[in-house]
């Protein structure tokens, strides 16, 4: 409710008068109800009701402090309403809202554990990656933030890198891994789609070549031509041997590792319609502390 | 209350409608259940102040301990997953409650409710410090001087004091009670241990000292459902009208008959014992806590009376309107023969139960993934419970799937005592192998210390 914004005054108005009226309600209740009726069952006698047959209700009394209960639940309502939010816009005198006991207990939750990051902080990765309670604690924060994507096990999905093998788009060594959650990656790593300039005939011939060079059994014809167009378009990003670029993020074709499969017509597909992957910079959400523990639980996968 | 000020006619009606509380001054009575009363109070009141204080194989032998999610009552300890056996143990606990208010109505209320045992304890004092009915209602009409202060701050000093190791009592078994007493000795009891205390310190002063019958009369949800389990075969507590009406004074000396009475010579002993202040004579009612204490009352006049005793008896409403009575019957019957199915269940269940768990938490991210040699391969997070006193190492297998490979760190089996551990597995198998998108797998959890320690979990297998 504290958070709750009303779109207009009526509505505002509306709880108000409402909830007030509810209380004088129940207030007005209690003493109407004290009021003897004409033909009311005395206090300790039968009413005039009878059900199965036999079965009759006496007119007993309420206790005294039943009353006094209920009274204390409407002077218990009054004060919550002038203290917190209840009545339409009105904020109540705590200024008490959703949003202030939020930041108050991330505030608490900071001071508890920020010291315990602040303290992996101030250590180099690799000496962090072989220190078991920190790779511990890395594992839990990777579970919350990097899972969902990269797999529990970190092996990654199809558009998804494998984190814990020798192959990497952006490079391996702490800075890099760190870089890549602190700011995220993407857009520099774009993999055009070549469909155009290519034709689908052009298509197929560097993807023979691109399978040559990954060391398959391949159509030699074939990948010859491919190696032409190979030479003119895509050299600049996956070098000359095919080898990639980790300063562009341009992946190794020769290797095992697939990002978004080996098999030949997914290797089409990349080349025709191209790959945009990003990973999502982590540095703000995060921060440097958490996101330094994490790079040393990815270092340590594949160290 | 801003009202005007209200007319006489008006607090007429008010007190009608509400009622000023009467304290009841139950006095003190001697009898046979007055005895087994005594007997529920002190084996029930016994075992509670007793049962913390036990040591079992080096640890507190009852000790719920919350922070650490262990419960441990003697050799077992058990889980929050294990929190089927407490519901069992609930549903048993139900059906006792019918079964013997079927049998003899209110024993519960009567014998073995806490608040019938601790108000007990606290009329107890009271008498001891204020004395016996009269001279307790004589104490609360004299005005206030110094004698009847310091009898009355006797008395709430003794509640008090009682009620306070009743709430430390309480949190001791929760935490470790020695600790515990160490810590208050030193004032260095955490805020959440001090707050418990002192809530259940109140509570027991409040009730069994303040509220007493009214917690019966106009809170307790038992006193009013347990009517329903009554029938015509319940043992219930009763004035025998036909012998004892028309009541009347009388000398011992005197020939009732004479006078035309019947054996109720209207002492009024029967309300005088009543903790709940009602007249037994005017029939059954709903405040009657089946206590019994004027069955007591009355049998001891009836004995200086030369009369029969049984004018106030546990009967049954078929008995005194003179129709046979029958013990067994379809409703006790059926309450027994659950009852006793479902105790010898938890028995078995408990000594069956196997102190290994194994949650199985399949990634849902993404339904599969293809390995480079073309396999599919599914990621699960296994947790393995250990809830054993002892360490052990474990054999994982798959059931369900002939040909699929496991995948697993070897190391990561061994879990210490009473620990959780994480497993990351993966199940690998190749494609013509699955006939569906989907198949149930089973890993198979066996303890190698203890081939009888084995768990048998099902889970997804998700392929193309």
């Amino acid at each position: 409710m504290g958070d709750f914004t009303f779109s207009s005054d009526f509505w505002s108005w509306w709880v108000i008068v409402l909830t007030v009226g509810n209380i004088l309600g129940c207030w007005w209740l209690i003493v109407w109800t004290m009021k003897k009726r004409a033909g009311e069952a005395a206090s300790g006698d039968v009413t005039h009701h009878t059900w199965d047959e036999t079965l009759q209700e006496y007119n007993n009394p309420l206790p005294r402090w039943w009353l006094w209960l209920f009274y204390i639940t409407l002077v218990f309502a009054v004060i919550y309403l002038v203290l917190y939010p209840g009545l339409g816009k009105f904020r109540g005198v705590l200024g008490w809202t959703g949003e202030v006991r939020y930041e108050k207990e991330m505030a608490q939750a900071e001071a508890k554990y920020g010291p315990i990051f602040a303290n992996y902080a101030e250590q180099e990765i690799p000496a962090l990656a072989a220190d078991e309670e920190a790779v511990r604690t890395g594992r839990r924060l990777f579970l919350n933030y990097c899972a969902t994507c990269h797999g529990s096990d970190a092996r990654g999905f199809p558009g998804f890198p494998n984190l814990t093998d020798d192959a990497w788009l952006f490079g391996g060594d702490p800075a890099s891994i760190k870089t890549s959650i602190l700011n995220g990656r993407g857009g520099q790593g774009l993999m055009m789609a070549w469909e155009g300039q290519l034709g689908e005939q052009g298509v197929d011939e560097v993807t023979e070549y691109v399978l040559q060079i990954n060391g398959r059994e391949v159509n030699t014809e074939l990948a010859r031509k491919g190696q032409q167009h190979y030479q003119q378009m895509c050299v600049s990003c996956h070098g000359i041997e095919g080898k990639g670029n980790q300063a562009l993020g341009a992946p190794d074709l020769t290797d095992a590792a697939w990002l978004y499969g080996g098999s030949p017509g997914t290797i089409r597909e990349s080349i025709a319609k191209g790959r945009n992957g990003r990973m999502p910079a982590h540095k703000d959400f995060l921060g440097e502390d958490k996101v330094h523990l994490l790079a040393a639980y990815v270092y340590s996968l594949s160290n | 209350m801003n009202q005007s000020a209200p007319t006489p006619n008006d607090r007429e009606v008010e007190n009608v409608l509400y009622q000023k509380r009467q304290k009841v001054y139950p006095r003190e009575v001697h009898g046979l259940f007055a005895r087994l009363r005594v007997a529920g109070v002190l084996v029930l009141l016994g075992l509670y102040y007793f049962v913390p204080w036990l040591t079992y194989d080096g640890h507190q032998a009852v000790l719920f301990d919350l922070p650490a999610r262990k419960f441990h009552i003697f050799g077992l300890v058990f889980w929050p997953q294990d929190f089927f056996y407490l519901a069992m143990l609930l549903v048993i606990a139900a059906l006792s409650l019918f079964f013997f208010t079927a049998l003899a109505g209110r024993l519960w209320c009567g014998y073995a409710c806490p608040q019938t045992v601790w108000t007990e304890v606290f009329l107890w004092m009271e008498r001891k410090i204020e004395g016996d009915r009269p001279r307790q209602m004589k104490l609360d009409k004299s005005p206030l001087n110094f004698r009847k202060f310091r009898i009355k701050a006797t008395k709430h000093a003794a509640w008090i004091a009682f009620a306070a190791w009743t709430g430390f009592t309480f949190v001791g078994f929760f935490t470790p009670i020695r600790e515990l007493g160490a810590s208050l000795m030193n004032f260095s009891l955490g805020p959440w241990e001090t707050f418990w205390i002192l809530f259940y310190s109140f509570a027991t002063y409040g009730n069994a000292g303040w509220l007493r019958e009214q917690v019966c009369i106009y809170m307790c949800p038992y006193a009013r459902f347990q009517s329903a389990m009554f029938d015509k075969d319940t043992l219930i507590i009763s004035y025998d009208e036909s012998r004892g009406e028309p009541r009347g004074s009388r000398k011992r000396s005197e020939d009732r008959a004479g006078k035309g009475l019947g054996d109720c010579i209207d002492c009024t002993m029967c309300v005088q014992v009543c903790p709940t202040g009602i007249d037994i004579r005017n029939g059954l009612q709903y405040q009657c806590i089946g206590c019994a204490a004027c069955i007591d009352a009355c049998n001891d006049v009836m004995d200086k009376m030369d009369y029969p005793r049984g004018l106030i008896r546990y009967t049954t409403e078929n008995r005194l309107e003179g129709r046979p009575t029958h013990v067994l019957r379809p409703r006790t019957l059926v309450y027994g023969f659950i009852l006793l199915a479902l105790l010898a269940g938890l028995i078995y269940a408990i000594a069956n139960r196997v102190p290994v768990d194994l949650n199985i938490i399949r990634d849902r991210n993404a339904l599969y993934r293809e390995t480079p040699m073309g396999l599919v391969e599914n990621i699960y997070t296994l947790k393995l419970i250990n809830m054993d006193e002892h360490a052990h190492s474990y054999q994982l297998t798959i059931e369900g799937l002939e040909q699929a490979e496991l995948v697993y760190r070897e190391d990561a089996l061994k879990v210490p005592a009473g620990a959780v551990a994480e497993l990351l597995v993966q199940v690998r198998i190749d494609p013509v192998h699955l006939d569906r998108p989907s198949n149930e797998i089973f890993f198979v959890l066996e303890s190698l210390e203890n081939p009888d320690i084995r768990i048998r979990q099902s889970g997804r297998f998700l392929g193309p």
